[in-house]
């Protein structure tokens, strides 16, 4: 299992009670398991097919999951275990797995993760992987073979989605490579984070403003959200190209966005770092200043001012933010989702008077209360932090806290239907609306839309139950 | 782009209607790294119980396999919501290594104290199959402790398909069943098995059965209640919906308790009149026979204008079926037909050799039959056999959109009604609607490849 369970030096019988360390039964989760994460996160590069290493359902569920958000097709593959693989050992449905894989997708990149199965049969993965590479005919076009290790009982889908970041990049890209000379320094590493496809997108226009390209880990912005097609794709087109990502070791510098992710001992970008790329570690760039925190990052980066473009968007939202000044002051709001999600949300409604009232993560970092108050130093002193919080921790916190607004994932939608109050869908899931991953929360454009769906569902709410109904606001 | 390819291990689970060759190789597990549809042991016993509105249903494992099941079914209950909230041990690194019994006892305690169901379900997950846990012990200690059935579903992923879990999910409802008081049921009367009561459809068959003069005890798992559940062997008759998951029940209840059992089918309209005529045909009661005409009539004539507008519509257009069960598949088979449609490709993730048999015998020749398909597969068959529609699951919805193809939802994640006479309606509208868009003609490979 995990080298970093110190199991030795406790007490070899399960505890009485629920606690802190040993958290009793979830009801509703906040949150997913690793290898949905891993999924996701191998969609992001070109010519991948993610592969667990487990039974059929996890792929399975992960794909429905998924697909329900994204509304795009969905492959994972999975070797498929029985029970034979279950008690003997997984390597051959893997070798098998892996060659029929190879031979229906043509793949330039298997993404191999675990599952809880495997990882506590004791899969060694490195050695199984290592036997079908030298067993495997020798073809100029074997996919590369990226494999982390996700057991679902360890961590959340951001987890598993960071982990398998750190898992391309660290096999991918694993020495400084010297940028030609007669070249410009080589792109900028930006490690977005659990997105939307319209994030992933605004990443990229945001970076190219200031004249510069960016190599996104991952990429799904096509993969996950592309054009009708012609004819089948069974890779979808899209994604960082896999000759990119090995060239990152000629980064010119790398992003990693997320305060929680920022306080992780070994990531992506920690190993960029050691490879000697300037390495900034920020949050989700939602809101105002955290935006303005990422586009310096980029200024320093391009050695330049920021462009007139954005200065106008960073207007547009302080215009709009006046505007609408007197109908978000002080109004309260429980946001919930993952925990960096939370962190930016939370930051952008202190900025614009709202008051979170509640903010509560499924993510069980240890540090997200800490984390969340630096990063908001505004916060109210009796705004409730929760994480490792499930919806129903959710919904009791909530009570008597008569919010006027969710903010989160669609999962939130039987709760603000009790309490009666409108909840702006953003983050993930969507699972009721058409259009998840299409919603923009990054950037100055990602909070001014924001900003006007939440004054939005306030005015509605406010008309709704106005016994006048003016259609003049 | 070059052409799909078939996996070899896969090439014996493809025939044709209307050409000879061996039967149909189905009930294996998936082919390794084929990107099957179906899902796992775990998801054939969620499935099947997932209605059963007063129970607690919790799952024993890491999060994810409670968190992908949390309430995204349309079955209804007309009373309590309980089945709808998802409920995980949530097993954590820690748990693993010591083992996950007391936690699920503390689990069981505290969420039956706090939600006082009828009873409770408690599902393995694949770990729990290889960490040990007794969970048989844990139930009946807490049973005794709470003085509720708390019923352990042997349900390890990996340990089988998901027809192993439907059988799971049979077993454990069979101990419940004996255990009711009997007394006032009339001799006609039924249990519906496997109506999952999706869009409030249990309630609209179990109408047709009240007007006929039939007693329906209980639905099972549609709507389900456990006291129902407990006293449906007092029924004269099992009628098995979707034979796949509940023929196990209806035998064991056969065997064990003499009730008979007919294998029916409320999709479409030619079956539901079959199913009603099949019940009154078993009792014998004339009367009954008179009602069950009468219904038959009534309805048929209430809906049929409006399906002959669609068929007008439809006639000619070409259909994909890719269902969970095989009897859902035979049904299907036959709407089309009354909507003047041909189905060109029909698979199941679940169907036996008799049923293969039965596809090939019902379809036109010509018609592809897979079983345990896969997307590559599903895309190839339809642009080579160019369908207008694909009738499936979420899972297939994005390859058919993809390539310009009309789509129905007829899996359990559905909101529309889509069984008896008014969901033979809601069916054909369904279909028109998508069929009929005029969105088709601007997609690329619609409009002859020009992007």
């Amino acid at each position: 299992m995990s080298d970093a369970a110190p199991a030795s030096i406790r007490t070899p019988v399960a505890p009485g009670a629920d606690s802190d360390e040993f958290p009793g039964p979830t009801t509703n989760a906040c949150k997913l398991c690793t290898p949905l994460g891993a999924c996701l996160a191998y969609k992001g590069i070109a010519g991948t097919v993610p592969f667990l290493h487990g039974s059929q359902g996890c792929a399975t569920y992960i794909r429905r999951y998924l697909i329900s958000h994204f509304r795009e097709p969905l492959d994972i593959a999975a070797s498929n275990f029985a029970e034979h693989a279950a008690v003997f050992g997984g390597r051959e449905v893997l070798h098998t797995g892996l060659a029929n894989v190879t031979r229906q997708y043509r793949p330039e990149l298997i993404g191999i993760a675990t599952t809880c199965l495997s990882e506590t049969i004791g899969e060694n993965l490195p050695q199984l992987l290592r036997e079908y590479r030298e067993q495997a005919p020798a073809a100029t076009d074997a996919p590369a073979l990226v494999h982390v290790s996700t057991p679902s009982y360890r961590g959340t889908h951001v987890d598993g989605f960071h982990a398998t970041v750190r898992a391309l990049v660290e096999t991918l890209a694993p020495a400084q490579i010297a940028a030609p000379k007669d070249q410009n320094p080589g792109p900028v590493a930006l490690f977005p984070g659990f997105v939307s496809a319209a994030d992933l997108r605004h990443l990229r226009e945001l970076v190219a403003a200031f004249g510069l390209t960016a190599t996104l880990v991952p990429d799904y912005s096509e993969t996950m959200d592309g054009a009708s097609w012609c004819t089948y794709e069974p890779i979808p087109a899209g994604g960082t190209p896999v000759a990119a990502l090995r060239a990152l070791g000629a980064a010119r510098a790398a992003i990693e966005c997320g305060r929680i992710l920022a306080g992780e001992a070994r990531t992506a970008g920690t190993h960029l770092a050691q490879l000697g790329v300037p390495l900034h570690r920020l949050g989700l760039p939602i809101g105002l200043r955290e935006t303005d925190r990422f586009c310096y990052a980029l200024e320093l980066a391009a050695g330049l001012e920021r462009p007139a473009s954005l200065a106008l968007a960073r207007g547009r939202l302080l215009d709009a933010m006046v505007d609408g000044h007197k109908y978000v002051f002080n109004q309260r709001a429980l946001v919930f989702g993952d925990e960096d999600f939370v962190i930016g949300l939370t930051s952008f409604l202190c900025e614009i008077g709202m008051r979170p009232v509640l903010c509560a993560s499924g993510g069980r970092s240890r540090r997200f209360g800490a984390v969340l108050r630096a990063a908001v130093p505004e916060l109210p002193a009796d705004t409730i932090i929760r994480e490792g919080a499930d919806y129903a921790d959710i919904e009791a916190a909530a009570m008597g806290l008569q919010p006027d607004l969710l903010l989160g994932p669609s999962k939130g939608y039987a709760l603000a239907r009790r309490l009666g109050v409108p909840l702006v869908r953003c983050g993930f899931p969507v699972h009721d609306r058409l259009g998840g991953h299409r919603l923009l929360h990054v950037g100055y454009a990602g909070a001014l839309q924001l900003y006007d769906t939440l004054v939005n569902a306030l005015l509605e709410r406010k008309q709704a139950s106005s016994p006048v109904g003016y259609s003049y606001l | 782009m070059p052409s799909i390819d078939i996996l070899p291990a896969r090439a014996a689970s493809i025939t044709q209607a209307g050409q000879p060759g061996a039967a149909v190789r189905c009930g294996q597990t998936s082919v390794a790294g084929s990107v099957s549809q179906r899902a796992c042991v775990f998801c054939g016993a969620r499935v099947v119980l997932y209605p059963i509105a007063d129970a607690l249903h919790l799952v024993h494992g890491p999060i994810g396999c409670a968190a992908y099941t949390w309430d995204i079914r349309g079955a209804q209950s007309s009373g309590p919501q309980l089945h709808r909230n998802s409920f995980s041990t949530d097993l954590q690194e820690l748990d693993v290594i010591y083992g996950g019994e007391g936690k699920l006892e503390r689990a069981l305690t505290v969420l039956i104290a706090r939600h006082q169901p009828k009873a409770a379900f408690v599902y393995s997950t694949c770990i729990v199959g290889v960490i040990g846990d007794d969970v048989g012990a844990v139930c009946k200690r807490v049973a005794a402790a709470t003085g509720i059935p708390v019923l352990s579903v042997a349900s390890e992923g990996f340990k089988g398909t998901k027809k192993d879990g439907y059988r799971a999910a049979c077993e454990a409802v069979y101990t419940l069943i004996g255990t009711g008081d009997t007394t006032g049921i009339s001799p006609l009367s039924i249990n519906l098995l496997g109506d999952f009561n999706i869009a409030g459809e249990t309630w609209i068959v179990r109408d047709y059965f009240q007007r006929m003069g039939v007693e329906v005890v209980a639905t099972i798992t549609g709507d389900g209640r456990v006291d129902d559940i407990r006293r449906c062997h007092g029924a004269k008759l099992n009628l098995v919906q979707c034979a796949g998951s509940m023929t196990h029940l209806a035998r064991k209840l056969r065997d064990e308790h003499g009730i008979p059992f007919l294998k029916v089918s409320f999709f479409g309209l030619e079956d539901m009149s079959a199913a009603l005529y099949d019940t009154a045909r078993h009792f014998g009661d004339p009367a009954l026979m008179e009602r069950a005409k009468a219904i038959v009539r009534d309805e048929v004539e209430r809906v049929y204008p409006e399906l002959r507008r669609y068929k007008e519509q439809l006639l000619g257009k070409k259909a994909a079926i890719y269902v969970g069960g095989a009897f859902k598949a035979f049904s299907l088979v036959r709407a089309l037909r009354t909507l003047g449609m041909t189905t060109a490709i029909v698979g199941t993730q679940t169907g036996d050799k008799d049923d293969y048999a039965q596809l090939r015998e019902m379809c036109d020749a010509g018609t592809v039959i897979v079983d345990d398909s896969n997307p590559l597969e599903l895309a190839k068959f339809c642009l080579e056999k160019d369908v207008d529609l694909f009738i499936g699951g979420v899972k297939e919805r994005p390859i058919a959109y993809k390539l310009g193809i009309g789509f129905c939802d007829h899996n359990h994640e559905r909101k529309e009604a889509l069984a008896g006479y008014v969901g033979m309606l809601n069916f054909a509208r369904e279909v028109y609607a998508s069929c009929c868009s005029p969105v088709w003609q601007y997609m690329p490979r619609r409009a002859g490849g020009a992007a």
